[in-house]
């Protein structure tokens, strides 16, 4: 099965095929560090101010819980982000390549 | 029997009545090894997504963590957001690529471009064990439910075991895939929509003021709880990294027809699964407040704080409802399970190895059935002999094997060139054998269980400090899988991973 994408592989030298490879893992991995620095920071701030998390922000609702809350909101939030992105630009540039590769040009 | 136990058992026929007659028509529609792994590919973003929700959330979920945030306090919250950040991560690194270089497992994905036999004996190796470990934990949740609800009916532990062995064994070897699927969908639809009515019903209580609440859980349950610095780093390590090596998880990426709907279905899943978790702050802390910590730890351990809740909320038929709806997704989680480590078996170790990636579709799925069988049946003996397990700590457990021994192998073969088979058979028993070693030299297992000291005598020191090995063995994975690969250089590996990455980007000569 790996010798599937054997007769394209003039592709992989097509700045369009680079540009779209390039631009995937930059976006992924920008996405992929902010992921890890919101919760690392959530897991820091565990560690280390753990009477911060007690504390009163609106009625009786606690940073804790407006925390937590947020993380997962915005978890989410970043995987619409990405898919986003991905529909709107990846796939269109996707789309271009497999009409090449179809076409053997 | 009493009020709830009719209500109960009335829900759990009506689900078994409909997810086997589903089976039924599913199994009509699984001959091949594609449709038995992978439903034919037939599957959309959106109904993977709920099945891939239901996948997820297991007895640990549910039980689990609201029983920790009841009795605990904001500890079991770090589960809830623990479990969720390892879903962005599985969409920005995994999905994608996976979809597209893979057939039915993750393997596949690391055999690729590498020499078949060995990365399928280590990743199937990986699989199997964290799908046992993990299916362990479910065995117990659902014969700890059974006897709490059926008690008075002479239902023991062992039958609900052996029960749910059976069932899970009827759902994957007639309907495969696609009937495990619509399984999952159900159960997450029921998971979900009854955690929604509990926690009306708790808002309901407190006059829909979240505020006032919050406002009756004390100080110090809002605040985590004393614990180093490295413990908490480690567990968050193994719950970020372990949803992307989840073998039945990455499994449900092939049933969907390309890697736009694998995508899709991650951004669903996370937003289902993100609405449970944020359900199960209010859970957790009603409990606390309504059914009060020591209620809870008297009927049982921790698990049953839901259903305890909708008891003294919605009386014995609510409790009856909701304990049916967590019996239905430990089921299901059960048959997710055991269909991944058939395709393990089946497909890597039977196929992949010892047949050389030859054999008939009948022969396939033949094999897949009979390591069902053999799964069923291991689980129903594991289920006995751990009976006494935490369900949430053993799910811990397997997501730190999960993120050690599987994560780092497949993460490594999508994204570095010059990774080799020897490396990646290294990463692989490198975070296999540290994440077991280490939890067995750990604080709940050296002390407890294998170094028990004499009585009277202070109870031995761990030989390793943490509870969760994740920090030492990830990284140390990760070392193994370079140092290894940079030590065996392979061009010819090299050479394929530029073949590879029109498929992986580009999905072209994708199955």
């Amino acid at each position: 099965m790996s010798d599937a994408p054997r007769g394209n592989l003039h592709l992989l030298e097509d700045p369009e095929f680079k540009d779209l490879a390039h631009r995937k893992n930059r976006f992924s991995l920008q996405l992929t560090g902010i992921t890890l620095l919101l919760y690392y920071g959530f897991i820091l701030l565990i560690a280390f101010k753990r009477d911060l998390f007690a504390a009163k922000i609106a009625g009786n609702i606690t940073f804790g819980i407006a925390l937590g809350i947020g993380v997962i909101l915005a978890c989410w939030l970043l995987t619409g982000i990405y898919v986003r992105w991905a529909n709107e630009k990846y796939d269109a540039m996707v789309a271009r390549l497999q009409e090449k590769a179809k076409h053997g040009s | 029997m009493g009020h709830s136990g009719w209500v109960a058992v009335s829900f759990f026929f009506a689900f078994i009545g409909s997810t086997l007659a589903l089976t039924y028509w599913a199994a009509k529609r699984t001959k091949t090894a594609k449709e038995f792994y992978a439903a034919g590919r037939s599957i959309t973003g959106f109904q993977n997504g709920l099945a891939l929700a239901g996948d997820y959330m297991s007895a640990a979920s549910f039980l689990g963590i609201a029983g920790l945030v009841a009795t605990k306090g904001y500890d079991g919250l770090i589960y809830s957001v623990g479990f969720l950040v390892g879903w962005p991560i599985c969409m920005f690194l995994i999905a994608e690529p996976l979809r597209n270089l893979g057939k039915f497992t993750f393997a596949d994905v690391v055999a690729y471009r590498l020499h078949p036999r060995p990365i399928r004996t280590a990743a199937a190796s990986g699989a199997i064990l964290t799908v046992l470990i993990y299916l362990t934990a479910q065995m117990v949740g659902a014969g700890k439910l059974v006897v709490l609800l059926f008690g008075e009916l002479h239902l023991q532990y062992l039958h609900a075991v052996i029960g749910v062995g059976i069932l899970m064994m009827v759902y994957v070897l007639f309907g495969g895939m696609k009937a495990t699927t619509w399984v999952q969908i159900i159960k997450a639809v029921l998971l979900i929509g009854g955690a929604t009515i509990l926690v009306v019903m708790i808002l309901w209580h407190f006059n829909f003021s979240p505020s006032a609440l919050f406002g009756q859980v004390s100080q110090e349950m809002m605040k985590p709880g004393k614990k180093s610095p490295y413990d908490r780093i480690s567990l968050g390590l193994a719950l970020m990294f372990g949803t992307a090596g989840l073998p039945h998880i990455l499994m449900r990426f092939y049933t969907v027809p390309d890697a736009k709907e694998a995508r899709k279905s991650v951004f669903y899943a996370t937003g289902w699964i993100g609405y449970f978790y944020i359900l199960t702050f209010t859970i957790g802390f009603g409990a606390a407040v309504i059914v009060g910590p020591d209620a809870i730890k008297s009927a049982g351990g921790t698990n049953m704080a839901a259903p305890l809740l909708a008891r003294v909320l919605g009386g014995d038929a609510f409790f009856g409802f909701l304990s049916a709806v967590a019996f239905a997704t430990i089921l299901a989680v059960v048959a997710g399970l055991a269909l991944a480590g058939a395709s393990a078996l089946s497909h890597d170790l039977y196929v992949g190895v010892l047949k050389r990636g030859v054999a008939t579709e009948r022969e396939q799925v033949l094999v897949a059935r009979i390591g069902t069988i053999a799964l069923g049946v291991l689980a129903v003996l594991l289920g006995i002999v751990f009976q006494n397990q935490n369900v949430a700590y053993l799910v811990g457990l397997a997501f730190a094997v999960a993120a050690s021994a599987n994560f780092p192998a497949l993460l490594l073969s999508v994204i570095w060139r010059n990774y080799t088979t020897a490396g990646a058979v290294a990463s692989t028993v490198v975070g296999l054998v540290l994440s077991i070693g280490l939890i067995i030299l750990g604080p709940d297992v050296w002390g407890p269980v294998i170094a028990v000291a004499p009585k009277g005598q202070p109870p031995t020191p761990p030989i390793f400090p943490l509870e969760n090995p994740a920090i030492v063995s990830i990284p140390a994975a990760f070392l193994a899988g370079i140092v290894v690969s940079l030590l065996t250089p392979d061009p010819a590996a090299q050479a394929k991973f530029e073949d590879e990455k029109l498929r992986t980007y580009a999905g072209i000569g994708a199955d």
